[in-house]
């Protein structure tokens, strides 16, 4: 039996348990299982995979949660142990299942909507299928073929115009150490009206022993004027396979900012993919891989500037320690006719081991002769001088070491708002440290005595 | 408090410590002085702790205890502290931060607890006061875009900071224009006391009009060939180091 086919099977098995659901779906799935199925797992030969050999998925045996026996429910303590310590509005999925009793969304603001995907579809399933799609097809990667064939969970977030949400909102993805891998295909829909604003947080996180297959796919529309920022922190278990796409279609004058902070799993592929159909769009990339054992992290970013006056920014910062592999590809397209676009992308990588290895690769494709655009890519290790006039003034090797490692990260991190989301990156990548790195506290004293 | 008894050091290889001794009791500034290459800044980095020198023999004990079997940080936390000639950029780590790392370090091995975010503030304030440095310079990363004159004040003001009982200071004068030159030997200066103590390794009889010592010795390919009291840099500095030398090799 091929890869594929134990995929195809698992989803035929689970239609029938489903029963009949609306045409479109009924349709999108197939049209999903086609295209998957004629596309199979890409392999090293495909430019897209060249660094990144998804075998280990290909090759697993996994069931949909749905479908499997015996799963014990979640402990209430150990969903607290996982969870981000913030004040956010909260929708829950384990093993990409919706857990009602770990979410909570009591206190939305008018004019937005949470929902998970399943009751979306069941209030007004006409209302998701118009949106759901349009900006991650089928033929975006086997991936997404897969998840659209499999899709029936995931999370809904409408932003009626005008409103701004101060309270993140925060969508976790629990895996779980089951007796049998597990498979999940969630799928994330954000419409962001004009001139809403909001903070959206995709949080993958699991037990320890957790060795699941997670295939996400989400699509942010960004209506005129509107602000969206979106975290994707991924803390898998070092044994979870964890594929991601995020689609993002801009209006004007928007502005779109993802931090894509990959700490966890260990064969990791992120697609990120904006597209700037309008004068004054906006779009930030800031990445931070940090790897180690023997992690695998691809990220696959793209910018398309499909309209003049359109600015895109990327930072990516890789550090890879032990036999750990990082991948980083950044292209930017600008259009025959997107002229004044500035275009700017930077992605610099900290080896901590002889025996990691980084892939990066930066490209531009430009058709319009007045922009201002601007790449590189750097690769380094730790400054030993550094490390000892650290020491040598009584700081730890480990503790000297781990500063630095922060300070690579830093121009990463100084944009990170949420200072949960910060600390759970400091802790993993600089260890542990006698306090915490960020000093804005002593700084504001430092200020503060400044001006008496 | 400080003894180095017939060291001997390699680097790459080739032997630039020939057997050095040199004795330092508190309360004592010693000034090394000698040509390039006699070896001057090998001793301090030696002591220091840095890579890449190899002893080959000799012994170096501080309050009694063996140096060479101390890692860096140890040392540091000892109290011997180095006072670079060429500090180094640390982009992305605030100076602060450092500073405020460190002191936490050596208290901790001292087994006192942190000092609280306000005193610390006031005593840092009072420090950088004390060196004529902005507080900007407070956060801003580990001298990056400092000029020379500003790298060394940085490099004092932990020393003030840190109140190391053994400062070593590396050519702490190189690169300084008058103002810099006293504001630096100010801040030296008010380490002195009687219990603890200076080395400083110079070039020029200039720094020595500013930090006055009470020993002065005469490095020369890899040895101490001449000890004597200040007035012997000054000698040096009218008829060079041709004549101690010739006096040594009589």
């Amino acid at each position: 039996m091929s890869d594929e086919q134990t995929f195809l099977d698992a989803l035929s098995a689970r239609g029938t348990r489903r029963g009949a659901e609306p045409t479109w779906i009924a349709a999108r799935r197939q049209a999903g299982a086609a295209r998957f199925e004629a596309l199979g797992f890409p392999t090293r030969r495909d430019e897209a995979f060249k660094y990144t050999d998804v075998r280990t998925i290909a090759r697993g045996d996994f069931t949909l949660a749905q479908d499997a026996q015996d799963l014990a429910p979640l402990s209430p303590a150990t969903a607290a142990a996982l969870t981000l310590p913030l004040e956010a509005l909260r929708l829950t999925f384990v093993d990409g299942i919706f857990a009602p009793e770990l979410s909570d969304l009591a206190a939305l603001p008018a004019g937005v909507s949470v929902e998970p995907l399943s009751e979306a579809l069941a209030d007004n399933h006409e209302a998701v299928g118009g949106a759901l799609g349009r900006l991650a097809g089928v033929d975006f990667s086997p991936f997404t073929a897969l998840n659209t064939a499999f899709a029936e969970e995931g999370a809904v977030i409408r932003l009626a115009p005008g409103s701004v949400v101060e309270t993140p909102i925060l969508v976790q993805f629990l895996s779980r150490a089951n007796a049998t891998p597990l498979m999940s295909h969630p799928r994330v829909l954000i419409e962001a009206g004009a001139r809403s604003q909001a903070t959206v947080i995709e949080h993958q996180v699991g037990e320890e022993e957790a060795a699941n297959f997670s295939n996400l796919v989400s699509e942010v529309m960004l209506e005129r004027g509107a602000i969206l920022t979106h975290y994707k922190l991924q803390e898998a278990s070092l044994k979870d396979l964890h594929v991601s796409s995020l689609h993002i279609d801009q209006g004007r004058d928007s502005r779109f900012t993802s931090f894509n902070l990959n700490l966890g799993g260990s064969l990791v592929r992120n697609d990120i993919v904006a597209d700037l159909n309008a004068q004054g769009a906006e779009t930030n990339y800031y990445g931070l891989f940090f790897a180690q054992g023997r992690q695998h992290v691809d990220n696959h970013t793209l910018v398309n500037h499909n309209a003049p006056h359109t600015f895109s920014n990327e930072n990516y910062k890789g550090i890879l320690g032990d036999r750990a592999h990082g991948v980083f590809n950044g292209k930017v397209v600008v259009r025959r006719d997107s002229q004044k676009i500035e275009a700017h992308q930077s992605n610099a990588n900290l080896l901590l081991s002889d025996r990691a290895e980084i892939d990066t690769k930066p490209e531009l494709e430009i058709y319009a002769d007045d922009v201002k655009c601007s790449h590189g890519a750097t690769t380094g290790q730790l400054d030993e001088e550094a490390i000892f006039a650290l020491r040598a003034r009584g700081i730890g090797e480990e503790t000297a070491r781990g500063l630095l490692t922060l300070a690579f990260a830093g121009e990463v991190m100084e944009q990170v708002v949420l200072d949960a989301v910060a600390e759970r990156v400091e802790r993993t990548v600089a260890g542990k440290l006698p306090e915490r790195f960020n000093l804005a506290g002593l700084v504001e004293v430092a200020a503060a005595l400044d001006e008496e | 408090m400080l003894e180095v008894k017939d060291l001997h050091v390699t680097v790459e290889g080739k032997e630039i410590l020939k057997g050095l001794s040199l004795t330092i009791q508190p309360g004592e500034v010693h000034a090394i002085m000698g040509p390039n290459g006699a070896g001057k800044s090998t001793l301090s980095a030696v002591i220091a702790g840095k890579d890449g020198y190899e002893v080959t023999s000799g012994t170096i004990t501080f309050e009694g205890k063996d140096v060479l079997e101390m890692d860096i940080e140890e040392r540091a936390c000892a109290g011997l502290l180095l006072g670079f000639q060429y500090p180094v950029e640390i982009p992305g780590v605030k100076n602060i931060y450092l500073l405020k790392a460190a002191l936490n370090a050596q208290r901790a091995a001292r087994g006192e607890d942190e000092m609280p975010a306000p005193d610390f503030m006031k005593l840092v304030r009072e420090k950088i006061k004390f060196m004529k440095m902005d507080s900007s310079f407070l956060q801003r990363a580990v001298n990056e875009g400092f000029s020379g004159g500003e790298k060394k004040r940085n490099e004092i003001l932990q020393m003030l900071l840190l109140q190391p009982k053994l400062a070593m200071l590396d050519e702490i004068d190189s690169g300084l224009d008058i103002d810099a030159m006293k504001v630096v030997a100010d801040g030296v200066n008010s380490l002195r006391d009687a219990n603890r103590a200076i080395l400083m390794v110079t070039h020029y009889q200039r720094l020595l009009d500013h930090i006055v010592p009470d020993v002065v010795h005469v490095l020369v390919d890899g040895r101490i060939v001449k000890t004597g009291g200040k007035e012997l840099a000054l000698e040096l500095e009218s008829r060079g180091y041709e004549w101690v030398l010739e006096e040594s090799a009589a």
